[in-house]
């Protein structure tokens, strides 16, 4: 059976129709959530894309862990199911407290509109599970805030538990420690801001993309949600 | 009781601040070339009802922690001002 992925869409996300796409050209169903909504309808695997949820109101993400969804899309994850956040998605899930440290301004004072490198360094999370260590992929960037920071307890913690899976090979933004993504302890919430679901085709200029999402969907396909407790 | 609460959000130290930095740059060319650390951050006013002035001070910081600044890479201060009775 194919794996089911739910696309959250917030107000002001504007990637869902991407991702949903990606999702079904490589052989998974998606299905796009809005955010008002409460349960996952028994979805495999969580995809909170990219754009500007909530207007970015306060700070990019901030607003979005109130959303109804968001208490599933938490579950989701305590219970290891995959969860990735792309570009404004990343930065929800750290608002959301579901991934260390927080995405700040471009170093650089721009907004970034590129196809950059980025280097494998982990493949110990759902997304890069599928890609081989060291491998450079290129991936489309599309994001103001996109320069990750942490406090230094939480780089540490990061390395030492091979949980930074996505380096800048020549660092866009700032970014600390050239982090372009990280997972949780588990390794199955990834957050990223390169755009995976913008490279699946050679005619988009790169479908480096594709083993990234073939990662998420296989570990979606093996997710056993856990028994069901009685509420 | 109502209280006036102005919340002030900087940067942390080490955070990047490209509006400031900007603005740093623009100042010299009116003149103003004895300016540095310029830093732009925001503003946030409300106003609560509680018992008393330490009470709303202390709900207003709880706020910050939870939602009005990221404590990751903003840091706050908080200004509570008792308003006149109507």
């Amino acid at each position: 059976m194919s794996a089911r992925v739910a696309v959250v869409l917030f107000p002001g996300t504007n990637c869902e129709l991407d991702v949903a796409y990606a999702v079904g050209r490589l052989g998974g169903t998606a299905e796009i959530l809005f955010h008002s909504e409460r349960d996952l309808r028994g979805a495999d695997a969580v995809i909170v894309p990219g754009g500007f949820a909530h207007g970015d109101y306060l700070r990019t993400g901030a607003i979005a862990r109130f959303s109804p969804i968001m208490d599933a899309v938490a579950e989701h994850a305590r219970a290891g199911g995959p969860v990735v956040g792309i570009c404004n998605g990343f930065q929800v899930l750290t608002e959301a407290g579901l991934l260390p440290g927080a995405l700040q301004k471009n170093s650089g004072l721009r907004f970034l509109c590129d196809t950059v490198e980025v280097r494998v360094a982990s493949t110990r999370s759902a997304l890069t599970a599928g890609a081989p260590r060291d491998a450079v992929l290129r991936l489309p960037i599309n994001h103001f805030e996109g320069s990750y920071t942490c406090d230094r307890r939480t780089l540490d913690q990061l390395r030492d538990e091979d949980r930074i899976v996505l380096r800048y090979v020549d660092n866009p933004n700032g970014s600390l420690d050239d982090i372009a993504g990280i997972a949780n302890a588990g390794g199955n919430v990834v957050g990223l801001m390169p755009h995976p679901e913008r490279a699946i085709e050679a005619v988009l200029g790169s479908d480096d993309g594709v083993v990234l999402l073939q990662s998420l969907l296989t570990a979606a396909a093996a997710f056993q949600p856990p028994v069901a407790s009685v509420h | 009781m109502r209280f006036t609460a102005h919340v002030d959000i900087t940067h942390l130290p080490g955070v990047l601040d490209p509006q400031g930095a900007t603005v740093e740059r623009a100042l010299p060319a009116l003149g103003y070339d004895n300016v540095s650390e310029v830093s732009i951050g925001k503003t946030i006013r409300l106003v609560v009802d509680a018992p008393d002035e330490a009470a709303a001070q202390a709900q207003v910081e709880e706020m910050c922690q939870r939602l009005l600044a990221n404590p990751v890479i903003e840091a706050y201060s908080v200004r509570v001002t008792a308003m006149e009775p109507a």
